[in-house]
């Protein structure tokens, strides 16, 4: 069908640019200019050639497409490349949110740009091929390593506590690998393959399924993050750099919930059934205790890093309640939350490049100067919030909706952060954006420029669109979604029939 | 027809935002450096925000003022803003008395499929327009108020230098209320609902420089948000249950819920009581209902024509008629009803005991709203839906009329709201006078007058509505009535009649100009009108004909209210001039009574004027508990014991040993970068091990 590697391109194309900025060198003004067109094409580029994967994308099939097989390490390891419906959002959206990422870091970046560059080139590819690894020697190498350039990106353009952030970082994800490197030696001796298709339709026996399902868990919920590994997220978002906030949120967080719908749910069945009520818990501890403490904040990064962890814990909830809305719009708020909370990143890095300060008592009336801004602001606001016709509330209801089914006082509790998530994201608008403009450091604040607004626009059409018609990343999920629903459904139930029986 | 009615709006809302938009950006420079200006000049910035800051702080107080801030000149294109809004939406009411006809009289019900919106598995939801009798008479409700507030807000507003963005406001709630009244599904519902609630919220703080503004925008989205939890569960509920959110599938499938229960928290509830009272939560945050009512009073610190078109006139009835939507649902659930009943009644007895001490002319109207949609309440709970129909479209009219006619006296008197200080302004605004004295004759319920006919039929209907709490709802709509009539002259009484108390501002009364005056002479028009000719279609022999199965009444009940003692039907009348008298004799006869008994009885009076004390309470129980339970959480959850004895914990042993070794700045990547490597390596390894072994 294709006649190109159309996914190995997209994966690594952005090397290909990380290499050529290599290539040019010098530290003067031109070679940093140089630096930034090429990270741009590069990305735009990447960009419009995954575009060719959603127009040639099958969207009524649940296989994998686009699928690269060759022999790599040894005759169980193979170089395997797909994606289907759960991962194709995810790799469009890491190719639509970098261009922005790097329009972003234009101006607030002056030292090291070939280096920053560099760095956010290999990470794009490295989260592509997260993405759409296809096994998991391959997969656990895209992931892990995708942390590297985002400990270079903390660790050296990052804010005055960027060591402790990134050490943070660190001894949580650590523990989190290792575990999951057990794991998936543990399939390997069980199955004689590390190729993710093949181990999908592997039946794993139930000792096996809880233990790998935990150690696969340690791994992802540090990612999610969930509560309570959650603690390290705030603080790597206050330092790292704006785009760096955007990609983390936008993101790797993103990673966590599709290593549970690629690996957890369809591998190990029963134990995630058996853990579901942990997640609910879990979930909606996140939800409603992050939401109270993102209500006290005084740091706006760390108010939004907050309401991340809360809207990741709808989709922890959705993915364990394994209904097709809840898993649909598990995948549906991850995209949502992709594009709102990397937006919302973006207009922290617009007044944080003028003002120089995170704090939210620094800020106040900045729509007297700011209206475009305001207005921006506000669309992002309202999505953080759920409000109906932004793309927020599609994910959330559904993934509610999917849940109420299963366990009604998970729904219910959740559905409390509703109520909570407008009380911290309206008080932060209030304080940042409403009221009389007093202070004389925001005196001469000005109004955003036109490449300010090339990063912001784009995402307010988005949000709105998506808020109205869902259908596009609906559609293309739908029927990855609802075969792993099936499959779900259907080795639950048959232990459930194998119980009976036994009786 | 009905897509022009529905869309025109958004079309003005859209272009008057663009206008303000490109308006507001030209008006402020764009850049992403901060210019450093010489000290004097900050200094000088710095002591104009704080007198406006002052300024701002002077209208919080009691009697709050709408204050207005003309310091900047009028946004480029300001007119072109109003004139397309207001054109537009003078088409679209037009055309929905067009479509009442056309669907109330001739029965062409429709219902026009737009696009699907979020379809997966079974949830199938979709973009459509329902038009039924009910809609239709929403439809009539909210163009016409909503073009008539328009209208009006060109003369008020005459003077804010923000009016494109105030006008596409506008165009943008009627646009989401009539998202709202045309759902054909319960998503689209919640949409409407959540759209008319952030439109809410903007224009609440439309002057976004006053404090008290911002807080009471906060606090109307947020206890609408509480309600707004329970509609959210009831909609769960409902598909959990019979799987789609569309009206007609639901209403198919209703009866077969009947005995069915649901495991709430341990609690084997009634499945049909339950969602009704789920979904009756959203209404009560809505319509500001006893408990949720906080947010109406504070609302008021929008400008006066939101307050009309927004607080009294259309969103504040949505719950009503949510209500009224499901009737088929809370038919089947009368325990739902008996609940419905209760609140409703309770908060037209509450709501108007508060409206009796209130000196703020805008909170005393507002408090009567909060009282009347009790009564549409009332009716809803009685079973008697298109009665509380039948109030909400004449109370549209009068109350609108009221707040645009309370809207002409503050701006007579330059934004002053209390009406302690004001007084004999009966000669210098005759018009606004006799238009607000035709408003408070159909409020109260004056023979002839529109709220006559709607208002006694509710009274009726509790009366002989087979429910628990009929006996309660009787009993409390007959005393709010007394209470509606004494509250409302007062107003009259001691804003038009007697001295007055601020000779500078009397002096400098004046009349209103023609863009307003017009809109509440129809008004007043309206208030009259919209009860005989409409007495037979909503509470006589021809409901059936008219809504047929837009609504399920209640069997027999509008049968039975004809046949209702003469005693009975004269109360509420008898109620009336009683109030009226009582006003009289307290604020013309002798009005030193209402000073002596506020004296003797300070306690009631202090608990009246504080409105309950609900705002405390509240600030007591549910805002201080999560504000400590945040700052709890982050500080010693989150702080002391996942990074005490997590990640910090941890580090502090690490360092001790690492802390000579490496360098710390990079250090941990070349850890974490070679325990990676190690696992890789030690993966690979076994693998070529593993292969050899077999």
């Amino acid at each position: 069908m294709t006649t190109w590697p159309i996914l190995s391109v997209v994966t690594f194309l952005p090397v290909i640019g990380a290499v050529l900025i290599y290539f040019a060198r010098g530290d003067d003004e031109a070679a940093r200019r140089n630096a930034r067109w090429i990270a741009l094409w590069t990305t735009l580029i990447t960009f419009a050639v995954s575009l060719i994967l959603v127009w040639r994308f099958d969207a009524a099939t649940a296989d994998f497409q686009f699928v690269e097989k060759a022999n790599w390490l040894a005759s169980g390891i193979t170089y395997h490349m797909g994606v289907d419906g759960i991962s194709l959002p995810f790799v469009i959206l890491t190719t639509a949110l970098m261009p922005f990422c790097i329009i972003a870091s234009w101006k607030s970046v002056t030292s090291r740009v070939r280096e920053y560059m560099m760095a956010f080139l290999f990470l794009e590819t490295l989260m592509v091929g997260t993405f759409s690894a296809l096994d998991l020697v391959l997969f656990y190498l895209f992931f892990e390593g995708g942390l590297i350039p985002m400990f270079l990106i903390i660790g050296v353009w990052g804010g005055p506590r960027r060591v402790y952030a990134s050490f943070k970082f660190f001894l949580y994800t650590l523990l989190g690998s290792v575990l999951m490197l057990l794991a998936i030696m543990a399939l390997y001796w069980n199955a004689g393959t590390t190729d993710i298709p093949t181990l999908m339709h592997t039946a794993v026996p139930r000792s096996l399924q809880t233990w790998a399902w935990l150690a696969f868990f340690a791994s992802f919920a540090v990612k999610m993050p969930m509560w309570p590994v959650h603690t390290w997220l705030p603080d790597a978002h206050v330092e790292a750099p704006t785009a760096g906030s955007v990609i983390l949120a936008a993101i790797l967080l993103k990673m966590g919930g599709y290593g549970f719908l690629r690996f957890s749910l369809p591998m190990f069945p029963l134990a995630s059934h058996d853990f579901a009520p942990l997640i609910f818990s879990l979930s909606v501890i996140a939800i409603v205790y992050t939401s109270l403490v993102a209500l006290m904040q005084e740091d706006v990064k760390k108010l939004i890093a907050y309401s991340s962890v809360a809207h990741m814990g709808f989709v922890t909830m959705g993915i364990f309640a394994g209904t097709t809305q809840g898993i649909a719009g598990g995948v549906f708020q991850m995209v949502s939350h992709g594009i709102v909370s990397g937006a919302l990143f973006l207009c922290v890095g617009i007044v944080y490049d003028r003002m120089h300060t995170r704090e939210i008592a620094a800020y106040g009336g900045l729509v007297n100067r700011m209206p475009l801004y305001a207005m921006a602001f506000m669309v992002f606001t309202m999505a953080n919030v759920g409000l109906p016709g932004t793309s927020g509330f599609v994910g959330e209801f559904m993934t509610l909706l999917g849940t109420f089914k299963v366990s009604v006082p998970t729904a219910t509790f959740a559905t409390l952060g509703v109520i909570l998530s407008a009380a911290y994201a309206l008080w932060l608008y209030r304080k940042v954006v409403f009221g009389a403009l007093t202070k004389p450091s925001l005196a001469s604040i000005k109004d955003l420029t036109p490449r300010e607004c090339l990063t912001l626009l784009p995402l307010v059409f988005l949000t709105i669109l998506f808020g109205v018609y869902p259908k596009p990343v609906l559609d293309m999920s739908a029927a990855s979604v609802q075969q792993l629903v099936n499959n779900y459904n259907a080795a639950v139930t048959a232990v459930k029939a194998a119980a009976l029986v036994a009786q | 027809m009905v897509q022009a009615i529905v869309f025109l709006p958004l079309l003005g809302a859209i272009l008057a935002g663009l206008i303000a938009i490109f308006g507001a950006h030209a008006r402020n420079p764009s850049g992403d450096e901060v210019e450093h200006h010489d000290h004097g000049h900050d200094q000088g910035h710095g002591d104009h925000a704080h007198a406006s800051a002052a300024h701002d702080d002077h209208g919080h107080d009691a009697h709050g003022h709408d204050d207005h801030h003309v310091s900047e000149p009028p946004a480029q294109g300001s007119r072109a803003a109003e004139l397309i809004t207001t054109g537009l939406l003078m088409i679209s009411a037009a055309l929905s008395w067009v479509v009442l006809v056309n669907v109330g009289f001739m029965h062409q019900d429709a219902r026009i499929a737009l696009f699907p919106w979020i379809n997966s598995g079974d949830l199938q939801v979709s973009w459509a327009l329902r038009v039924d009798t009910l809609t239709a008479v929403m439809l009539v409700v909210v163009n016409t108020v909503s073009s008539l507030v328009h209208l009006y807000s060109i003369g008020y507003m005459d003077e804010d230098p923000h009016r494109p963005r105030f006008f596409g406001y506008l165009s943008l709630f009627t646009f989401a209320m009539l998202m709202l009244v045309t759902a054909d599904n319960l998503v689209q519902l919640f949409f409407g609902w959540e759209g008319v609630g952030l439109a809410s919220y903007l224009l609440i703080g439309f002057w976004y420089q006053k404090p008290s503004a911002n807080a009471a925008a906060i606090k109307a989205f947020i206890v609408n948000r509480v309600g707004d939890f329970g509609f959210a569960l009831g909609i769960f509920a409902v598909f959990m249950l019979l799987k789609t959110t569309d009206f007609e599938t639901i209403f198919a499938g209703a009866q077969g819920l009947t005995g069915k229960t649901i495991n709430f928290f341990g609690w084997n509830a009634d499945a049909l009581t339950l969602i009704c009272l789920l979904l009756f939560m959203g209404a009560m945050g809505k319509s500001a209902q006893f408990l949720l009512h906080t947010w109406l009073p504070d609302a008021m610190e929008g400008p006066t024509p939101v307050s009309a078109l927004i607080h009294a006139a259309t969103m504040v009835t949505a719950g009503v008629f949510m209500v009224a939507r499901l009737s088929p649902l809370f038919e089947l659930a009368p325990n739902a009803q008996a609940v419905v009943m209760f609140f409703g009644a309770t908060t037209a007895f509450f709501a108007a005991t508060v409206g009796l001490v209130q000196n703020d002319i805008k909170r005393i109207v507002a408090y009567s709203t909060c009282s009347q949609l009790g009564y549409m309440f009332v009716a809803m709970g009685a079973g008697a839906y298109s009665v509380g129909m039948f109030h909400l479209f004449t109370h549209a009219f009068f109350k609108a009329l009221l707040f645009l006619g309370s809207g002409s006296v503050i701006y007579a008197m330059h934004h002053e709201q209390d009406i302690r200080n004001m007084g004999g302004l009966k000669d210098k605004i005759p018009y606004t006078y006799s238009v607000m004295v035709i408003g408070t004759l159909a409020l109260t319920g004056f023979p002839l007058t529109a709220g006559y006919f709607s208002k006694d039929a509710i009274i009726e209907s509790a009366y002989v509505a087979h429910n628990p709490f009929a006996y309660y709802g009787f009993a409390m709509t007959v005393i709010a009535a007394g209470l509606t009539s004494f509250y409302s002259w007062r107003l009259i009484f001691k804003t038009f009649h007697g001295e007055p108390h601020d000779q500078h501002h009397y002096e400098a009364a004046h009349e209103s100009p023609m863009w307003m005056l017009v809109p509440i002479g129809i008004l007043a028009a309206g208030s009259i009108l919209a009860g005989y000719p409409f007495k037979e279609v909503f509470a006589g022999h021809d409901v059936e004909e008219f809504f047929r199965e837009s609504l399920k009444m209640h069997p027999h009940i509008i049968e039975e209210m004809h046949h209702i003692s003469p005693v009975v039907a004269f109360l509420p009348t008898v109620m009336m001039v009683v109030g009226f008298l009582v006003s009289w004799l307290f604020y013309i006869r002798r009005p030193y009574i209402p000073v002596q008994l506020a004296r003797e009885h300070q306690m009631l009076y202090q608990f009246l004027l504080n409105k309950w004390y609900f705002d405390e309470l509240y600030e007591l129980i549910f805002v201080r508990p999560t504000k400590w339970l945040g700052r709890f959480l982050w500080k010693k959850g989150d702080g002391f014991v996942i990074d005490g004895f997590g990640p910090d914990g941890v580090s502090a042993r690490v360092l001790d040993v690492t802390r000579n070794v490496v360098k710390i700045q990079t250090g941990y990547l070349y850890h974490y970068a070679f325990a990676m490597l190690i696992g890789v390596a030690g993966l690979i390894t076994w693998f070529m091990f593993g292969l050899g072994g077999q």
